[in-house]
């Protein structure tokens, strides 16, 4: 397969994002399983401990409780750590750690100390995997306070993003869609990264507004392709940033556009898309011409794969919200 | 089998040498221990006393273990870092921190109390066994550093992570010896065995002692009589002088009793003898120590009066100080939460700040 020049998967801006990061600041430091030799099991690290050695590129034992603990001690002493999870259901072995330590230090110690970690974690499913491999945990990291959390869905935006969230003071978990690791796109890098707590509108549009993030996102553009088709001009916003949530420019389409459907592949309840309809119903309620509707994960564990086509919010469950919107 | 914690002195105050602890008594300024150790518990028992006045909402006491911690705190460098549990009050003592600060937490008044970075002593931790990753973490930095087996003392640096027995049983704690072991790095790992993890006593929790279980890990284990402060700093000493050097990792345990309850809120009443209590109080470090100096001749009346006098005023300090800790601004947590406010956060502190001002 050819690659354009300046054309990269996401898997691989990232891994020049954590380079260029690298490069700028020797206080950046990779920790992680397998992330060494192996390159991480995504690859998103390789060659990265063969260019900066194993003082920088650690090779964790198997506790992701002890990632996350060491690279708060690290930040203690001035590193700038960034842990990888190797997928999104081992993250809960470090919870303890990321809740009840990492999230609250810099509140402790009456905004003394700060702790720049990353927590990069591969989440999503869609790519046929096992147990524990295709979650998304979003939802409780966005509802602890003292943590941003952010997820790309470009090659641009991974490779702008990683080093925004390492130039941050504040604990990031930085979620990588998985299913979307091989996706190609142009990557300017000599780009100055924007801030990370902004959405985007990666489509324009009049008659409804779509928000959703991560591997839902080139979904998102499909849904719109095929509303143009029928003369629907569909407005799709890429979150980017699940905490902070950038409130303004999703009001803003609202606003315009009347109708709102958000969509993601966390379980329902409790997920960020209550979230975003609770704001806009506050904020927006006199241009709303449809309640907002929610495509999403269901309140089941994450199925056994062979169902989870169906399961994961696709192109014709949004296209069923959207046109349920268009009753009202 | 559990080996006997090792020490230097008998209860009636005998110096007896010992080839495991290294330590040269005419060095030690024994009677500057003496004054730490009752100045710690000066600090323990006006805290009670204001928990009971209503003035604090919990206290957890180190009744019994303050020759645990002065004689590990003693250890120390200044450019050594401590990561203490919940207790370490004498270790906080012995670095400088300001007592009255050690109340803030559980008056209420703040989730820290002290900047961290001050006195090289961190905040206290509730969750059990979370620290000594921490402390892994901050070993990391110091090797990354260089400041590790250099040779010069002003340099060479480790890190001293305070534990109970209670936190043994947490994964994290295992995870932080395996993490220790595998990298060799400069942390010594300093159990404070109290016997109790609140209601639950130490066999509940392990067939071995604490010391043993280091080995399982691949580093030394040292068990010391937790209620001779000399034997304590001989140990840590030694442990950390090895952890600077780049020899990696100890884990000591001091064998001691907690003599009150867990925190001022638990009720020992229903867990445990007074008679086991009783036994323990008769090994008071304190008097130990005491015991030790007159012996050797060198308590000096004069001394112990200065030291009397000395800790009226702590208790003035910290009964003045606890009352005038000043209540956090209503808008302290969101200030505080990130380096880089969000908006939403910050329009939450403003509804909330109208709403305050409104009230007054």
């Amino acid at each position: 397969m050819t690659t354009l020049p300046g054309t990269m998967p996401i898997a691989h801006a990232l891994n020049a994002g954590l380079r260029a990061a690298m490069e700028t600041d020797d206080k950046v430091m990779l920790i992680g399983e397998d992330i060494g030799q192996l390159g991480g099991v995504f690859r998103v690290t390789d060659g990265l401990q063969k260019g900066f050695g194993d003082l920088r590129v650690v090779d964790a034992p198997l506790g992701e409780a002890g990632i996350v603990g060491s690279a708060i001690g690290l930040a203690m002493a001035g590193y700038r750590p960034v842990c990888e999870i190797q997928f999104d259901g081992f993250v809960f072995p470090a919870m303890n750690q990321i809740t009840t330590q990492l999230a609250k230090y810099r509140h402790r110690s009456d905004g003394r100390v700060s702790l720049p970690v990353v927590i990069r974690i591969p989440v999503g499913g869609g790519i046929g995997a096992i147990e524990h491999h295709s979650e998304s945990p979003e939802a409780y990291f966005t509802h602890t306070a003292g943590l941003k959390v952010v997820m790309p869905s470009t090659p641009q935006e991974a490779y702008d993003m990683i080093r925004e969230a390492i130039r941050s003071d504040d604990p990031t978990i930085f979620l990588e869609p998985k299913r979307s690791y091989w996706l190609k796109g142009q990557v300017n890098r000599a780009s100055t990264p924007g801030p990370l707590d902004k959405a985007a509108v990666v489509r324009p549009g009049e008659d409804l507004t779509l928000v959703t993030y991560g591997a839902l996102v080139p979904v998102a553009l499909k849904v719109a392709d095929v509303c143009a088709e029928e003369g629907r001009n569909i407005e799709v916003i890429d979150l980017r940033s699940l905490s902070p949530i950038d409130d303004a420019t999703i009001i803003q389409s609202v606003e315009r556009t009347g109708r709102l459907v958000v969509a993601h592949e966390a379980s329902r309840t409790g997920g960020l898309g209550g979230e975003i309809a609770s704001r806009v119903q506050d904020a927006a309620f006199h241009s709303l011409e449809a309640p907002v509707l929610r495509v999403t994960g269901y309140d089941t564990p994450y199925p056994a794969s062979r169902l989870e086509e169906e399961w994961l919010p696709g192109l014709d469950r949004i296209l069923d919200a959207v046109d349920r919107s268009f009753t009202y | 089998m559990t080996a006997e914690p090792l020490s230097l002195l008998s209860q009636q105050g005998t110096y007896q040498p010992h080839e495991s602890l290294a330590l040269d008594p005419d060095s030690v300024d024994s009677q500057r221990l003496l004054r730490d150790m009752i100045m710690t518990r000066r600090v323990d028992t006006e805290a009670i006393a204001l928990q009971r006045q209503g003035e604090l909402g919990l206290w957890p006491s180190l009744l019994g273990q303050e020759a645990a911690q002065v004689g590990a705190a003693w250890a120390l460098h200044p450019q050594d870092i401590v990561f203490p549990t919940y207790r370490e009050h004498g270790v906080a003592w012995c670095r400088g921190v300001d007592p009255v600060n050690l109340l803030g937490l559980f008056r209420g008044t703040t989730m820290g109390g002290w900047d961290p970075t001050e006195n090289n002593f961190n905040l206290y931790t509730l969750v059990i066994g979370a620290q000594t990753l921490h402390a892994v973490g901050y070993a990391m930095g110091i090797v990354r550093d260089g400041d590790v087996g250099t040779g010069d003392p002003e340099r060479d640096r480790a890190v001293l992570v305070f534990l109970g027995d209670g936190a043994l049983s947490e994964g994290e704690t295992n995870e932080a010896f395996v993490w220790a072991a595998a990298q060799n790095l400069p942390v010594v790992f300093f159990c404070q065995n109290n016997q109790w993890a609140i209601s639950a006593p130490y066999s509940v929790q392990s067939r071995v002692s604490v010391a043993q279980r280091a080995q399982g890990f691949g580093f030394e284990g040292v068990r010391v009589d937790g209620n001779d402060v000399l034997a304590c700093l001989a140990a840590t000493r030694e442990a950390m002088a090895s952890a600077r050097s780049g020899n990696g990792p100890t884990l000591i345990e001091a064998f001691t009793y907690r003599r009150n309850p867990h925190t001022t809120s638990d009720d020992d009443g229903r867990y445990r003898s007074g008679a086991e209590n009783d036994a323990w109080a008769a090994l008071d470090p304190i008097e130990r120590l005491k015991n030790y100096l007159k012996t050797s001749g060198t308590l000096d009346q004069a001394f112990l009066d200065g030291v009397a006098q000395e800790e009226e005023e702590l208790a003035e300090k910290l009964r003045a100080g606890c009352r005038e800790l000043p209540n956090p601004a209503p808008d302290q947590p969101f200030r505080n939460t990130y380096a880089d406010m969000p908006k939403e956060l910050e329009s939450q502190m403003n509804e909330h700040l109208v709403f305050v001002e409104a009230g007054e």
